[in-house]
């Protein structure tokens, strides 16, 4: 006893003279000898390997897009139309490898609420447009812009190509009609380009160099947002409230892309892999993988017993995928069709929340709250 | 019978339970700003909509804007505690506010804030005003030097019981032998200077395991031996600070550390006071009256009535989890109120469905629309949380229109590194179940086994 509370003393004693109360902010990574994660290794491999050249990607997408807009709004035509969708479609799928990394720049700017909260609000476009006076910076105007606002104004407006073509020729307010689409698309553009360039200039290095064990450093912050997006965004906002999960009516309306032909299931696909190749640290476009949460879990599970959470996760998300095979390619007509399959996906995503949320945020162990408070 | 008799009667210096007063009322004033320069107060008392109520106690809620009134009394009277001032009136008003507090919801329970409202309690009973304080300098009809023997004994008993408890609860396969939590927490701690990486090991986690179980069982003994004092509270010192720098427990540490000095002697603490006395030019020898504290007659056999009830409870509350079938760790039947301090690692998800069985409508609900982050996780894992919250989901949704609905919740725990398992039977409407102290027959098996107290 003595000599195990003498050692025990002596370890307190130096870590007492060593430890300060002040957030640690950036202290130097953990060496990386055998016995330790380097967490550090794993924030540059998710900055500089996919968060970053994932949003330089997305950022050449919008500025496609605001092009292609730009493009359509000089010459308004079926072809400028068609074109203009193209871009549309490679954006918002580009998209779905972005939103998850709702943190830094993006978290001030609300970057995903402005982005895409659908259902958009086609009557308030309409009014808005109607009035040619509108402010898209104002958080009440969410769901007036970004994708779900452009999948309105370009497939959403009429039946067919020639309706709604007709808005920006002929409707007594083409020219608001024009003016509103190219704002929707700059906005997004700027935004992006935002977001960017903050990943391009410091706030990689911050983000990076924040390696701290606290509720602040990048890995507790990120993994919150990471869960938080797969829980709420993807689970919820793609498949929990079309299939009306939460309200026990099935609302077709509230699919993504609603207005697009057969594409809200290549959207949700795509988010999925998307969140899929962020745990096993897959390199943005690109088959080599580096540290992330898949090894992590095996580093800590391999000091553990019990199951093998690392292959569990993996194996869920790829029983995801299998079921969405069964999913029809329009997400709207398959609430509309058979709504039992869409409640059959939510269950599988929900087992991957659980196994996120609840397992291996609890081997990491990363509180699943923002609030400070005391513990035990 | 006369032995307990003449030990009731035997007398000691009071300067102990003086110092004892003075920290514990600043600790206690310090904490309540502490909890309310960090925001808390809104936080966890003003903005949730729901509170979670203990069994018996749901008339207990926080009083809106006026919290703040109800926690300006408490630091008050923790004040007055502090200084001797009105000691009765004061210690009797911290006592009920600080309670009050911690009954208005269970969300944010913590062992520590139990031990400081039932060392409330007991103080109630103490003359801890006779020494020291501005009672004996306003009033030399209430100083007194000396004071019963059994009122200092009593304090040391108590933190005794707090210490050899938590290391009965320690006595388990889980701590000793999967060294669980710790294995968990310890590496999550790898940016500590120069023992982040000694943290990652896993005959570190073990040590810190086996050596806390040990502290809490001896440290108890080791104070109270004179030859072994000085080390055991070198001891508390290091354990504790160790514990403030690994853990995020608050004030908890210091209150602990200051609160061991109750073990030492006379001499010890009139230094102290002499230190104060010089600090704020106090004529410390006024006090040393050599006035001998004596209770009445029939207050006497009310106090240690009372008292020596108190104490019983104490020594067998934390027992009652034996009456309830199962794992306590999992069922958590029995767990708070026994010194079970740090010994899980605990997370859970707890979806609850709204069934209208006459329409067939069925829905799940968004828990963040009525719970903090806060209260979500606490509730996730507490089947009397889950219990609580799922009635009032009925009464909510029945207020909205919907007419004789059945609330099933689909929950899944893990316990300390152990998978994730199935926690509340999915298929039971937990509204057929009220909230009360039988056991919760709806919690599933726990699918492995912890040997231990």
């Amino acid at each position: 006893m003595k000599k195990i509370s003498g050692i025990l003393m002596i370890l307190a004693l130096v870590l007492v003279a060593c430890s300060k109360d002040e957030p640690t902010g950036t202290v130097d990574p953990v060496d990386s000898s055998k016995n330790s994660f380097d967490r550090g290794e794993m924030l540059a491999n998710w900055a500089d390997n996919i968060i970053v050249p994932a949003f330089k990607n997305f950022k050449s997408s919008t500025q496609q897009l605001e092009s292609k807009t730009s493009a359509f709004v000089q010459d308004p035509s079926e072809a400028s139309l068609e074109v203009l969708r193209v871009a549309f479609r490679t954006a918002y799928i580009d998209f779905q490898t972005v939103s998850m990394f709702e943190i830094g720049k993006a978290d001030q700017l609300n970057y995903r609420n402005y982005l895409n909260t659908y259902p958009a609000n086609a009557a308030n476009i309409d009014q808005k447009i109607a009035s040619g006076s509108y402010n898209l910076e104002l958080p009440s105007s969410f769901s007036e812009q970004g994708f779900p606002a452009l999948d309105y104004l370009i497939n959403g407006l009429g039946s067919t190509n020639a309706e709604i073509l007709a808005f920006y020729t002929s409707d007594q307010n083409s020219a608001n009609y024009l003016s509103y689409l190219e704002d929707v698309s700059k906005r997004m553009n700027s935004l992006t380009k935002e977001v960017n360039d903050s990943w391009q200039g410091d706030f990689r290095d911050t983000f990076v160099g924040n390696t701290s064990s606290s509720s602040t450093g990048s890995v507790d912050r990120f993994t919150n947002d990471y869960v938080m997006y797969f829980e709420k965004i993807l689970r919820s906002g793609k498949i929990g409230y079309p299939a009306g999960a939460f309200t026990g009516e099935p609302s077709p309306q509230n699919t993504e892309a609603y207005y697009s032909n057969n594409f809200s299931k290549i959207l949700y696909s795509k988010a999925v892999e998307s969140v899929q190749d962020f745990y096993n640290g897959k390199h943005f476009n690109s088959n080599q993988t580096g540290k992330s949460y898949k090894q992590y879990l095996d580093y800590l599970d391999s000091m553990k017993d019990g199951a093998n959470l690392s292959v569990l996760i993996d194996a869920q998300f790829n029983a995801i995928k299998e079921q969405a095979a069964s999913l029809d390619a329009s997400l709207k007509s398959q609430v509309e069709t058979n709504n039992t399959r869409m409640l059959e996906a939510f269950d599988e995503l929900q087992k991957e929340v659980i196994l996120l949320k609840v397992d291996m945020m609890q081997a990491l162990s990363i509180s699943v709250d923002y609030v400070d408070s005391d513990g035990d | 019978m006369d032995q307990l008799g003449k030990y009731l009667n035997k007398t000691t210096d009071a300067a102990p339970l003086a110092v004892f007063r003075i920290f514990f009322g600043i600790m206690m004033f310090a904490s309540i700003l502490r909890f309310w320069l960090n925001g808390w107060i809104e936080k966890l008392y003003i903005a949730p909509k729901f509170f979670f109520s203990y069994y018996g106690f749901e008339w207990v809620k926080p009083l809106g804007d006026f919290t703040y009134l109800l926690f300006i009394l408490c630091g008050l009277s923790a004040l007055m505690v502090a200084i001797g001032y009105k000691y009765r009136i004061a210690i009797i008003l911290f006592f009920l506010s600080f309670t009050y507090i911690e009954l208005m919801d269970k969300t944010t329970y913590l062992n520590h804030y139990y031990f400081i409202s039932i060392v409330g309690f007991l103080m109630i009973f103490l003359p801890a005003s006779s020494y020291f304080s501005f009672d004996a300098r306003n009033n030399p009809a209430k100083a007194f030097s000396k004071i019963p023997r059994w009122c200092i004994d009593s304090l040391k008993l108590l933190l005794g019981i707090v210490y050899f408890y938590a290391g009965l609860a320690k006595l388990n396969s889980d701590w000793l032998f999967r060294a669980m939590p710790l294995k968990i927490w310890l590496p999550s701690k790898y940016d500590l200077p120069l023992l982040g990486n000694l943290m990652q090991q896993e005959w570190m986690h073990f040590a810190f395991s086996w050596s806390g179980m040990l502290y809490d069982l001896l440290i108890p003994f080791f104070l109270l031996w004179k030859r072994t004092r000085i080390f055991a509270f070198v001891l508390v010192v290091v354990f504790h600070i160790l514990t403030r720098v690994l853990f995020p427990i608050g004030m908890f540490p210091y209150i602990m550390i200051v609160s061991a000095l109750i073990f030492f002697s006379a001499p010890v603490h009139h230094k102290i006071l002499q230190f104060i006395s010089r600090l704020f030019k106090i004529e410390k020898i006024k006090f040393d009256t050599g006035g001998v504290f004596r209770f009445s007659e029939s207050r006497k056999k009310i106090i240690t009535g009372v008292v020596g009830a108190f104490f019983l409870i104490q020594l067998l509350f934390p027992w009652r989890y034996l009456l309830y079938p199962n794992e306590l760790f999992w069922t958590e039947e029995g767990f708070r109120f026994s010194w079970r301090v740090m010994l899980m690692e605990k997370a859970g998800y707890a979806q609850f469905k709204v069934v209208d069985p006459d329409t067939g409508r069925r829905f799940y609900v968004d828990n963040s629309k009525f719970l903090t982050p806060f209260q979500e996780k606490q509730m996730s894992f507490q089947p009397d949380f889950i219990i609580e919250y799922a009635h009032f989901l009925g009464e909510h949704f029945k207020d909205e229109g919907y007419g004789n609905i059945e609330v099933y919740v689909d929950s899944y725990v893990a316990l300390n590194g152990r998978k994730s398992q199935q926690y509340i039977n999915p298929d039971v409407n937990l509204l057929n179940f009220a909230n009360s102290f039988r056991h919760k027959t709806f919690i599933l098996p726990f699918n492995d086994e912890i040997k231990g107290l």
